[in-house]
This record gives structure tokens, sequence and C-alpha cells, in this order.
């Protein structure tokens, strides 16, 4: 993590919930934040509240990161923050400051798609695909550091990306081929 | 959320002086319960303190007779790291039940102490090898950290910077996890260490404890059998939608054999 230093000063601070508050809310003062973005230098302006997935879909409208629960639970918004798989909905996009983010959108090259995304579309691993972008940056993780995990594995490391549609067989099929065809450099 | 002054210090002295201008200020470290809590209006500080920048607070060190862990270190960390899986193999095991694996890529050692969740699984480790808490004021003994739900001796001005963990001749921990989160629901570490058996237990009680009639019994004999008829009273223990405080009492129990069975030779 870059040790550059960062201080969000503003004068505004609510008493309370209510009209008065989104009041202030409007006062509240835009802090600069830069990071690399799928290999792009880029910056923009966010209040201290912005969550690191808002900045990821509004200031740079990438949208194929989702909100699904929007309480830590669900894994729809899991992107790479430095190498790591981490919910965008629970870090700010202040902390993310000098950090080196992928998205799903970072994943394919050239207009074609990554073996572990081809993978999900040949083992039929989604339906709606509401999870999918999230079950694939997380999978890409586990792959790095296990670049062969079995079933079990699989389904362990998934524990934080829920699918209401599928019933998780044809996910655990489709990483487990995309792994391998990530190992045979296809 | 209502707002907050964002810092992020690039050192331990700055973040001191941040935390004393502001009184409702708070340290953010891995936010994987402060940004929840957060979000849900349930907390409201003034400042929120990034130590994700400050040199020296993440890391694991073998001292000899210790494994030191600075509190900025993530899960992820503590359950993959060689020097905790030779050392105290029941360590890395538990970092590694911790909620699911992007929880495990932010949380940190520091923030679930800090927070001493009564269904958190640091406690027991903690409690459980008799760990030393290093401030930047002062050492703690583990049996003298947790004081209650939520409630830890830590002073409001005061950070936790490291765990020492003195490495027990063996140990494990054994827990009942909830199945969407993973909290643990009852949470058991065994450790024969150097000043003696321990048994700590996590998420029955208000925060983690020591089940000392079982230190007595398995100090006697250090065998699942020699826990056989003892019960727990549930007069005190946590009752919620996941479980009733009856149910807790047993599951200690249980959870302390599955324990025991596990040491090892
Ligand atoms: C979906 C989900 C599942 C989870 N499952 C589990 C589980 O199975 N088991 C488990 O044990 N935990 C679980 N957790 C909690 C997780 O381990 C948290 O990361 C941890 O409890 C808090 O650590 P943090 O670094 O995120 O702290 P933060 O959220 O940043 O901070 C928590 C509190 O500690 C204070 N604090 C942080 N660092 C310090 C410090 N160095 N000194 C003083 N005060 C400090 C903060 O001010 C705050 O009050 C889960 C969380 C989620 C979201
Ligand atoms: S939207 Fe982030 S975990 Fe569900
Ligand atoms: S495909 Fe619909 S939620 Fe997973």
């Amino acid at each position: 993590m870059a040790a550059a230093k960062a201080v969000h000063k503003k004068t505004t601070r609510p008493g309370a919930a209510g009209p008065e508050e989104l009041q202030q809310q409007d006062g509240l003062m835009p802090t600069k934040v830069s990071l690399t973005l799928n290999g792009e230098a880029v910056s923009t302006e966010v209040d201290s509240r912005t969550l690191l997935v808002e900045l990821i879909r509004e200031n740079f409208i990438k949208t194929g990161t989702h909100v699904g629960c929007d309480t830590s639970q669900c894994g729809a918004c899991v992107v790479h923050v430095d190498g790591r798989s981490v919910k965008s909905c629970t870090m700010l996009a202040l902390q993310a400051e000098g950090a080196d983010i992928r998205t799903i959108e970072g994943v394919a090259t050239d207009g074609e798609l990554h073996p572990m995304q081809e993978a999900f579309r040949e083992h039929h691993g989604l339906q709606c695909g509401y999870c999918t972008p999230g079950m694939i940056m997380s999978a890409l993780d586990l792959v790095k550091n296990n670049p062969d995990p079995d079933d079990r594995e699989i389904r362990e490391w998934l524990e934080g990306n829920l699918c209401r549609c599928t019933g998780y067989q044809n996910i655990v099929r489709a990483v487990k081929a995309g792994a391998e065809a990530m190992r045979s450099g296809e | 959320m209502y707002e907050f002054n964002y810092h992020r210090p690039a050192s331990l002295a700055e973040a001191k002086e941040i935390l004393a201008a502001n009184d409702e200020a708070k340290i953010v470290a891995g936010g994987m319960t402060l940004l929840p809590t957060m979000k849900m209006r349930l907390a409201q500080p003034s400042d929120l303190i990034d130590l994700s920048a400050i040199e020296g607070l993440d890391g694991i060190k073998d001292t000899g007779s210790a494994i030191e862990i600075g509190a900025m270190t993530r899960h992820a960390d503590v359950a993959s790291s060689d020097v905790v899986k030779a050392a105290i193999p029941a360590l890395a095991k538990l970092a590694d039940s911790i909620g699911d694996a992007q929880v495990r890529n932010r949380g940190t050692l520091g923030g679930s102490i800090a927070n001493s969740d009564p269904a958190a699984d640091y406690p027991a480790a903690v409690l459980g090898l008799g760990a030393t808490i290093r401030t930047d004021q002062r050492e703690i003994s583990a049996d003298d950290y947790f004081l209650g739900m939520f409630e830890t001796a830590l002073a409001a001005d005061e950070l936790v910077v490291a765990v020492s963990f003195p490495k027990p001749k063996k140990a494990a921990y054994a827990k009942f996890p909830n199945p969407a989160s993973r909290y643990a629901v009852v949470g058991v570490m065994v450790a024969d260490t150097d000043s003696g058996l321990r048994v700590a237990v996590t998420g029955a009680g208000a925060c983690a404890y020591r089940a000392t009639a079982f230190e007595e019994a398995l100090s006697s004999s250090l065998s699942a059998e020699a826990l056989e008829g003892l019960t727990t009273d549930s007069a005190d223990l946590n009752s919620d939608l996941h479980a009733s405080a009856e149910y807790r009492a047993h599951l200690v129990g249980v959870m302390a054999k599955r324990a025991v069975q596990s040491l090892g030779g």
C-alpha cells in the first residue's frame, strides 16, 4: 500500500438524520483520489463516504462490478486491490488511493474472453449473470495461489460469493475448467 | 453513512495526535466490521484514522519462544504464513476459518481483538494461548484484556500494535460455525502451554472466557474422556436466533472434546 498521506478536512457535521442532514451532505468537500484502474492511471474527486464500488461504477462508469447486498455478504462487488480479491462495497474509495484496481472489465484482452470467462460460458456457470463478475474475480484470486484446486477447495473459496440461480454446480465446474485452461496456457 | 473526516497518517505518532484531538475519532483497520456498522448508522465517528500507511504495524515474527503478529496483519496472511503454520498450526487454521476469502484479505488481527465481538474467532486464540497484547502504551495479558461484549481493557486513545502468542506444546481450535457468516456459534481453543493447560471459549458468552473446570479436568488427563460428564451452566450464555443458551452450553462441551481429539501427539 502506498504510504501516501491523505487528510480529508471539511467543516460541517450532521447532528442527526433528516432533511437538515441531507442539505449538509451537499456541502461535503470533495477530495482527490488517484489510482490505477485496469492498468490505466486515473483520478477523480469523491466525498469521504464514497465506497470503492461507487467510485468504480459511478465515477468511472465500469458497471460490470455489481452491488448485490451492500452488506459484505454476497461478493457481487468483488474486485482485485493490489492483486487480492476484496469486497468493494466494504472499502472506501479514499482507502484505494495509490492502489492498483482490477475489475471484470480488465480481465479480457483485445476483445477476447479470458479462459476463466470462457469456462463460465462453456460450462453454463451463469444464468442471470448478476453474481458472475464477482465469481470470476474471486476465482482468479483462488487460481493465482492454487492453480489446481479441487471441488472442495473451490467451494470453500467461493464461500463469500452467493449465487441465487445456478445452485453452484456449474460454477464449480467452470472454475475447475478455467483453472485447467489457465494451467495449459490457453 | 454519516459524514466523517478521513485521515491516512504515515506514523503512529500522527495517528495518536488525530485521535487525541477528536473525541469521536475512530481507527479503521480492515474496515470489515466498522464500515458495515457505519453504513447501518450504528456508529458515527467524526474522523476515521486509517492505519494502513503506517510502517511496521503488520508482519509476523518468530521471537524464539513466541510468534509476534502486527495489529494490521490480515487474516489471510496469518492463515498462509509458514512461520505460523510451523509454530502454531492451530492459529493458522483458526485464521483460515474466519468469514470468507475476501473478509480474510482485509480483516486484521488488531481490528478483531479491539472489537471483541462475542462470536469472533481470534479472542479464543489470544486467551487460549495466553498471548500478550502490546499497545502503544503498555502490555496487557490476555487474561486481563477481554472485559465484556465489545468491551476490552483498551483505553479510548489506546492502539493495539501487536500480539505475541507464546508457542504452545500443542494446541487445537474447534468451532461450530454459523453456516452463513462463519462466525463462531461456539469455538473452543485447547492449548497445552508452558504455563499449564488452557481452555478458552468464544461465541458462548459476552466475550471470550476460560473454562476453568475443563482446564482442571484436562490437566489431570489430556483426553476427551476427561471431559465426560462436565456440564456448562447456560445462565450467562448468549441466546439469539442462531442458538439458544442451552444449545450453546451443550456445544461448549462438544467443541472442547473435538479440540482435544485433534490435538494430536
Ligand atoms: C461477512 C463477514 C464474515 C465474517 N466472519 C467472521 C468470522 O467467521 N470470524 C471472525 O472472527 N470474524 C468474522 N468477521 C469479522 C472480521 O474478522 C473483521 O475483519 C474483524 O472482526 C475486524 O477487523 P477489521 O480489521 O476489519 O477492523 P475494523 O472494522 O477496521 O475495526 C473494528 C474495530 O476495531 C477498532 N480497531 C481496529 N484496529 C485497531 C487497533 N490496531 N487498535 C485499536 N483499535 C482498533 C476500530 O476502531 C473498530 O472499532 C466477518 C466479517 C464479515 C464482514
Ligand atoms: S455488494 Fe459487496 S458483498 Fe454484496
Ligand atoms: S447467475 Fe444469477 S445470481 Fe448467479
